[in-house]
């Protein structure tokens, strides 16, 4: 367990499933938040971009959680899988925070009046798009894999102190950007209506990303692992 | 459905260019994360086989 062939094993056979359920949860969630669920009596229509926003910031920082403890534990245990997990979570999280940091702009323009502020959350979220970036080009500055999987693992790792700071910035500076909707500690204030797209769509995210997370490992693992005997059955077999 | 009709959906009262170009973004942006692993994995399948083919009929030929 948890070598790169059981991972490419058993991530084969969960694939399908996810992205159906991924596939169903988003497909449901963008039709009911865009054309069913009520507009907000403040924002009129323009909120709907909640229902992208949202579940793209949402799993941009559980993709930079998920990126960091794969760079922990490949650091202090050396494991070839953990260190595959991290660098597939770069590209994925690049995406993600674009998604975000671009979704925000156009629904600024519409509520704010402006596409862009440098406020406390939308600069912290720049940063980790900037880390993101930082971890993929790093990669890329090294040819030895190894020591480039130890410099992004101490890079993804130090870049850490950004995520608290993005997760309470409403609330610790004063700022433009609304506060978080969802809770976990309290009740929701949204509407049902509104509510369920909204979690829908954050679930479909989640499950969005393991799909992406298995692909791109799927693809390093077999081009990692190209001279054992394993790969070259499934080179054959293909 | 919210909406009276198709056009009340695309307009969204003024905020339809916002909404939907948004929307358009990010299913751009997914469909190249889900893409681009599946071709660099098809690229590198096709390229093993080459290269086994090309190893088999190597020792093919040194062996007559």
């Amino acid at each position: 367990m948890g070598s790169p062939r059981w991972f490419y094993e058993i991530s084969g056979k969960w694939l399908p499933w996810l992205a159906a359920i991924a596939f169903f949860l988003i497909a449901v969630g963008a039709v009911w938040g865009l054309a069913f669920a009520p507009p907000d009596y403040k924002q009129g229509n323009s909120y709907r971009i909640i229902y992208i926003h949202v579940p793209a910031s949402a799993v941009a920082m559980a993709c930079y959680m998920t990126m960091a403890v794969a760079g922990a534990i490949s650091l202090i245990w050396r494991m070839k899988l953990a260190e595959v997990v991290m660098k597939c979570c770069a590209p994925i999280g690049v995406g993600l925070t674009f998604i975000a940091l671009v979704t925000g702009a156009i629904w600024g323009k519409p509520t704010w009046g402006t596409w862009w502020v440098w406020d406390a959350r939308i600069t912290s979220v720049l940063v980790l798009f900037f880390l993101y970036l930082g971890v993929v080009s790093l990669y890329e500055a090294f040819e030895n894999n190894e020591t480039a999987s130890k410099a992004c693992a101490v890079l993804s790792l130090v870049g850490c102190v950004n995520i608290p700071i993005i997760y309470w910035s409403v609330e610790w500076w004063y700022s433009l950007h609304q506060p978080a909707t969802l809770k976990l500690t309290e009740e929701s204030t949204m509407h049902p209506d509104m509510l369920y797209p909204l979690l829908m769509m954050i679930g479909g995210f989640y499950c969005l990303f393991a799909v992406l997370l298995f692909l791109h490992a799927r693809s390093e693992i077999l081009f990692r692992e190209r001279n054992t005997q394993w790969v070259k059955a499934v080179v054959t077999a293909s | 459905m919210y909406f009276e009709n198709f056009t009340a959906l695309i307009h969204m009262d003024g905020h339809g260019a916002f909404v939907w170009s948004a929307y358009a973004i990010t299913f751009i942006v997914l469909t190249t994360l889900v893409i681009s692993p599946m071709v660099k994995k098809r690229r590198f399948l096709i390229q093993q086989r080459m290269q086994a083919r090309r190893e088999q009929t190597a020792i093919v030929r040194s062996s007559d």
